[in-house]
């Protein structure tokens, strides 16, 4: 099978996650976009891993894992902080640091 | 021991003295206790091993009595400059170490008695052996470098000494006025030193007096001058000669001691040995030689005039010791260098112990100052009093006191040099009067007359105290904790180390003349003759006619100014105000110090403060706060203000420009490499 194939899906959870980023304004929605577009990197990475036959891309994969789950970590923190300051859960609303 | 060795060696005790008392002061005690005894021992031993580097030189064959010594190199590169820590032992800097430690010890044994009971007393020693360690720097150091740091050093120590007594507005302002003149004085002599650096590519003092008899300014002749003269205003500024002189009367603010010691016997004679161990330089630059010679003139003239008028004992020796200073200024710059040399070993033992003598009085007078306040004192300080006959004997010249024999050889040199030299020879005599005069006015004026409240006192046992200490200079009060006098002042009839000190001195006085006795001794000259033995005036000397005829018409002068200030001040008392109202011009011009300090602050210090503030007017104002700093701070205002309106805060939009961002890198490769 083509790797194409394979890129075409990562190509799209990729579009995905980011469209939800963009668009949605719950930041726990927009961490689980965020998980998204790792794992459409994620899955890139091993097909051009598995094209090449050698383990390298799957090496990154399981660095970027780690990655993943630090961020989710500091995410997920940085909303119960949110959530016990009573703020709104809205990433709109959280904007004192504008210039 | 070698030569030098010994010589490093009365480099170092002074240095460890300093170290020990300027670090272990709260170990030694605040107010007595062993700081006075690690000082003077230190310097004791500086003095015995100067006096083993003597008997070391000695030993060694006339042609060979230059010897240099180095620990380490800081730079030296090939003919451009060497710039070393070296010392140079020849006789001439052996003679000024054995004077400077040998008056030092003495000073310093005063000290122990005099500062005792001062809340200060361990930081007195230390600044005084740092001075004395200055000063020996100064006087060893083998080139130019070592030299000016030496120069430098002392002038901090004087700063130091001069404001010792810091919670006094007038001692701060003294010192701060003597160090600002030194460093004028310091930047002639570095730059001085830069004009002959560049002909002669060597700071060696005995590499550049082979250059300069080598012919390296032979093309030059202007840059040796300026050299040179810059070289003077570096040595009048140190040794008090006009225009230079107006911090050593200020300097008086200090402890007496210090005043003996710095601004009577050794710094000021810096001037003096620089130009002694520089005269290879000027006399192949016969021009500086003789500006020294007239400006030694001019101020021994002026001094004494001044003395006569001044009211303040501390001042009318200061006076006295610009004026002395100025005989040996117009020696060397004739180039009668040993006569200088001697007349400045000799004015070392009597104006120390004037100086010293008249701490005591101070001492006696609670801190009283001036001389209207003091009379009668003859009776109930008779050791002090002696002292101070010596000494005024010696300073007025009058046979057999060290003083009579220095100063007619100097002015039996100058006399003979003929030509112009004639008219400073007779102004040389002039002062000599002069001289006579105001020691002698000062001496009958304290000692003579009905006794005061303090003098009476004294006679029943009792040392006067002030109830509130003032400051004689305004009548501010004192703080007793860092200002004299402390409830413990003292006076020589009542502590052994300063009578000891004192009475050594006076020995000093008496007999120091006796080692060079025209046609009878010459031991200063046939020890300094190996360093001017390439001076073209070496084999100089005034012929007896004239030797004589100016032996006889010293003690004649002497003794006339001494009968003079007699028939004035003690038989015709009050007859003072007469010749005061008599000679009004003069005397208003002699009190007001011939309006020296006016006319430098109406010529240097108001034109400097008035562009100094002009330029804060006009160029800090406009140009630096309003265009460069206003300036700056707006642009970067005006950028960020514009920067800021991206920072909109929305998380979302941020996102969509990282994303819009990595978007068109990638486009931007994805199209450059198909």
């Amino acid at each position: 099978m083509s790797i194409a194939w394979y890129l075409v899906v990562s190509a799209l959870i990729f579009c995905i996650g980011a469209g939800g980023v963009l668009v949605r304004r719950n930041p726990l929605v927009i961490l689980l976009c965020l998980e998204l577009m790792l794992n459409a990197a994620n899955l890139a990475l091993i097909g051009f891993s598995r094209m090449h036959g050698n383990s390298d891309g799957q090496i990154f994969a399981l660095i970027v894992m780690v990655v993943a789950a630090c961020e989710v970590t500091v995410g997920l923190g940085l909303i119960v902080a949110i959530f016990r300051r009573r703020l709104p859960i809205d990433v709109d609303e959280l904007r004192e640091l504008q210039g | 021991m070698s030569t030098t060795t010994w010589a490093w060696l009365v480099l170092l005790f002074p240095l460890l003295g300093t170290l020990v008392n300027g670090l272990g002061y709260k170990q030694l005690g605040r107010t007595n206790g062993g700081a006075g005894a690690i000082g003077t021992a230190s310097i004791g031993l500086a003095f015995v091993c100067a006096l083993g580097a003597l008997f070391s030189l000695q030993g060694h064959s006339a042609e060979h009595r230059e010897l240099t010594s180095s620990l380490w190199d800081y730079a030296v590169t090939n003919g451009d400059v060497d710039a070393k820590l070296s010392i140079l032992v020849d006789p001439l800097s052996v003679y000024m170490m054995l004077v400077v430690t040998g008056i030092s010890t003495l000073i310093h044994l005063y000290s122990v008695s005099y500062m005792r009971g001062d809340r200060g007393y361990a930081r007195y020693f230390a600044y005084l052996n740092f001075f004395v360690f200055s000063m020996l720097v100064l006087v060893l150091g083998g080139n130019f470098l070592m030299l000016i740091v030496g120069w430098a050093f002392v002038g901090a120590a004087s700063y130091l000494l001069i404001s010792y007594w810091y919670r006094r507005g007038t001692a701060t302002q003294a010192g701060i006025k003597a160090f600002v003149i030194n460093v004028v004085g310091d930047v002639g002599l570095v730059l001085g030193t830069f004009f002959v650096l560049r002909h002669s590519g060597t700071l060696d003092f005995l590499g550049t007096f082979r250059a300069v008899h080598g012919g390296a300014f032979a093309g030059h002749h202007g840059a040796l001058v300026a050299g040179c003269l810059l070289i003077l205003v570096g040595a009048f500024a140190k040794s008090a000669q006009i225009p230079l002189h107006t911090w050593l009367p200020d300097a008086m603010e200090g402890p007496t001691p210090v005043s003996s010691l710095i601004h009577a016997a050794t710094m000021v004679t810096a001037g003096v040995y620089l130009i002694a161990r520089l005269h290879p330089l000027f006399e192949a630059a016969p021009a500086a030689a003789d500006t020294a010679a007239v400006i030694g003139c001019v101020t021994l003239l002026i001094a004494g005039t001044i003395a006569i008028t001044q009211t303040d004992i501390k001042r009318v020796i200061a006076y006295s010791t610009m004026s002395q200073i100025g005989y040996m200024i117009m020696a060397v710059g004739a180039g009668g260098y040993v006569a200088g040399l001697f007349h400045l070993m000799t004015h070392a033992f009597f104006k120390a112990l004037l100086f010293m003598a008249a701490g005591s009085i101070i001492g006696a007078m609670a801190g009283a100052q001036s001389l209207d306040k003091m009379s009668g004192l003859r009776r109930s300080m008779p050791f002090t009093f002696g002292c101070f006959v010596v000494g005024g004997l010696a300073l007025s010249g009058v046979p057999p006191f060290s003083g009579f024999f220095s100063k007619d050889e100097i002015l039996a040199f100058v006399g003979h040099r003929g030509g112009w030299f004639v008219a400073l020879y007779v102004v040389g005599y002039v002062g000599a009067f002069l001289t006579a005069v105001y020691t002698w006015r000062m001496i009958f004026r304290a000692f003579w007359g009905e006794p005061c409240a303090e003098a009476r006192e004294l006679e029943h046992g009792h040392l006067a105290h002030a109830e509130v200490p003032t400051n004689p200079a305004n009548g501010e009060q004192e703080d007793t904790d860092v200002g004299f006098p402390g409830p413990e002042h003292t006076i020589a009839e009542w502590a052994l180390p300063m009578k000891v000190a004192m009475g050594l001195l006076a020995i000093g006085a008496t007999v120091a003349g006796l080692v060079q006795i025209p046609n009878v001794d010459h031991v200063i000259t046939s020890f300094l003759e190996p360093t001017f033995a390439d001076s073209k005036y070496v084999h100089d000397e005034a012929g007896n006619g004239m030797v004589y005829f100016g032996m006889a018409l010293g003690t004649v002068l002497a003794l006339l100014g001494i009968a003079l200030a007699h028939r004035i001040w003690v038989a015709q008392p009050g007859s003072a105000a007469a010749w005061r109202a008599r000679f009004k011009p003069a005397y208003t011009l002699f009190v007001n110090k011939w309006f020296f300090d006016e006319a430098i602050d109406l010529l240097v210090v108001r034109p400097f403060a008035a562009f100094g503030t002009f330029s804060r007017r006009t160029f800090e104002r406009v140009v630096v706060e309003g265009t460069l700093v206003d300036g700056t701070t707006s642009v970067v205002r005006a950028g960020s203000s514009a920067v800021r309106a991206i920072q909109t805060g929305f998380l979302r939009y941020y996102a969509a420009l990282l994303l819009l961002g990595g978007a068109g890198v990638l486009l931007y490769f994805l199209i450059s490499a198909s």
